[in-house]
């Protein structure tokens, strides 16, 4: 079994197959936790995690905060809102700042890609993302994996549709890189507009015409969510043609296999992405994607404070 | 890489100190009324199940068996000492109210029987908890003794005790390395 050896998550681009199979495989060990009386292990007792997230979020927030309590550390959060960010205080400040009180482990999300490395040049803590701009969000990716394999035992051969706003999505970079490295075979589709140009070279992946092209005979199909705060108004006419062509419902997953699941990162515009039936239906694994987010979380802040070593 | 390897325990050698740990469980117990194996991961849970078994062939009764790991409750996270694999805990039943017969293949400092301990607890209160172990090898850096006690080998800390179990995860020999 591999070690884990980074200081930090920043991005599956940067982990082997080894490590991320690792980080899974810790994962589902965690899990045991999360499902009895007492959901507490005394781990990184001791450990200070602070929260740093300059976008909102509610489920990867929350997520990363019960994964870093079950596992006995002490956690911070701040948020834009707080933060000294409105009063123009630099990145590179705050996170000085922040060391000072001597944290352990700085868990960011930021709207810049990249930010996250910035960082991890400039401070001797671990630094975990939890999203940056349209670059990566490793903790999702892994998540969805680890669903994946729940199902299906493997990642290995599986077809994986992701669907959407492929420009603006870090989940989409994070699956892509993580399950091509695991075997997996990825066709994307989504508007034209959406699509960045040489996506192709991210990994072994196969860009369609069509969704219907994509999830045709698909074991897993992920939906993205339209990203309006990122895209502006001018990359679709209006959300429902988007439905019309790049929406799934309960017709056009019929041509995926008939035991596919249904993936989506959330939140979820109903009715645009997805269909509320299919949303709500046998195939969607969309709240065990979130009761999964809380042991990959858990695997990941472990992982960087046995990596801190070397 | 040792230069000197002894035979302490062969096949039939282990399966007696079962066999009498096994009689010594029924007797301080009076029977196996309330009475569960939780295995250290891994060779301590091999252990446990051969125990199960071998109580089976005595009483007609075969006690639960759980397995737990303590990685996640050592006490050194962090250092080169506990890079290994988190496993599973395994425990399909209460531990509330039972007699819990903790299993280990070899005590030594007695750190990761504390471990163990932590981690039983969290998952409920047993009325208590008895530790059986296949090899004694002292060193003890906590104040932590074995109930059932396969085997006592005095050795020094540059020498190392190593349970070898097969394919089918059945203990069939303890060595001795120097």
């Amino acid at each position: 079994m591999a070690n884990f050896k980074h200081k930090d998550i920043i991005a599956l681009q940067d982990l082997t197959k080894q490590e991320i199979e690792l980080l899974l495989s810790t994962a589902e060990s965690m899990r045991e936790i999360n499902n009895r009386d007492i959901k507490k292990v005394p781990t990184l007792r001791g450990k200070t995690i602070v929260n740093l997230f300059y976008e909102s979020s509610t489920r990867t927030r929350t997520s990363f905060e019960l994964a870093a309590k079950r596992l006995s550390a002490d956690t911070v959060n701040i948020s834009p809102s707080t933060s000294s960010a409105t009063k123009g205080e630099t990145l590179a400040d705050t996170a000085l700042n922040l060391l000072a009180m001597k944290p352990d482990i700085i868990v960011m999300r930021h709207s810049v890609s990249g930010s996250h490395y910035f960082l991890s040049k400039k401070l001797p803590c671990s630094i975990v993302n939890a999203g940056d701009g349209v670059h990566e969000h490793p903790s999702q990716g892994l998540l969805d994996m680890l669903t994946m394999k729940d199902r299906f035992g493997r990642l290995d051969g599986l077809k994986v549709a992701i669907v959407g706003d492929i420009s603006h999505s870090r989940v989409a970079r994070s699956n892509i890189q993580g399950l091509t490295k695991l075997g997996s075979q990825v066709f994307l589709a989504g508007p034209p507009t959406m699509m960045p140009p040489g996506v192709e070279r991210l990994g072994n992946v196969t860009v369609c015409d069509s969704l219907r092209e994509a999830i045709q005979d698909a074991d897993v199909v992920m939906m993205l969510r339209i990203q309006q705060e990122r895209q502006g108004k001018t990359l679709m006419p209006n959300a429902r043609e988007y439905a019309r062509y790049f929406g799934l419902n309960p017709e056009n997953l019929k041509l995926a296999k008939p035991d596919a699941m249904v993936m989506h990162p959330g939140p979820i515009n109903r009715g645009v992405e997805m269909a509320s039936s299919v949303v709500d239906g046998d195939q969607s694994w969309i709240l065990k994607q979130v009761e999964n987010g809380v042991a990959v979380r858990m695997s990941m802040l472990y992982h960087v404070c046995e990596g801190e070593l070397e | 890489m040792a230069d000197e390897k002894t035979v302490i325990l062969d096949n039939s050698g282990i399966k007696r100190a079962l066999t009498r740990i096994s009689h010594e469980i029924l007797e301080r117990n009076k029977g196996l009324d309330d009475v569960v194996l939780i295995g250290i991961r891994s060779g301590g849970a091999f252990l446990a199940t051969e125990l199960a078994a071998t109580l089976e062939d005595i009483e007609g009764i075969k006690p639960a068996v759980g397995t737990v790991d303590i990685t996640l409750y050592r006490d050194d996270v962090g250092s080169s000492q506990s890079r290994q694999p988190v496993g599973r805990t395994d425990i399909p039943f209460s531990v509330e109210n039972k007699r819990v017969v903790l299993v280990d293949d070899v005590l030594c400092t007695g750190r990761t029987i504390r471990a163990a301990m932590d981690a039983l607890m969290d998952h409920g209160r047993p009325r208590c908890i008895q530790l059986a172990v296949l090899i004694d090898r002292g060193h003890r850096d906590l104040p932590i003794r074995a109930d059932y006690v396969g085997r006592n080998v005095p050795t020094s800390m540059k020498e190392n005790v190593q349970v070898i179990f097969d394919a089918a995860n059945h203990a069939c020999e303890v060595l001795l390395e120097k």
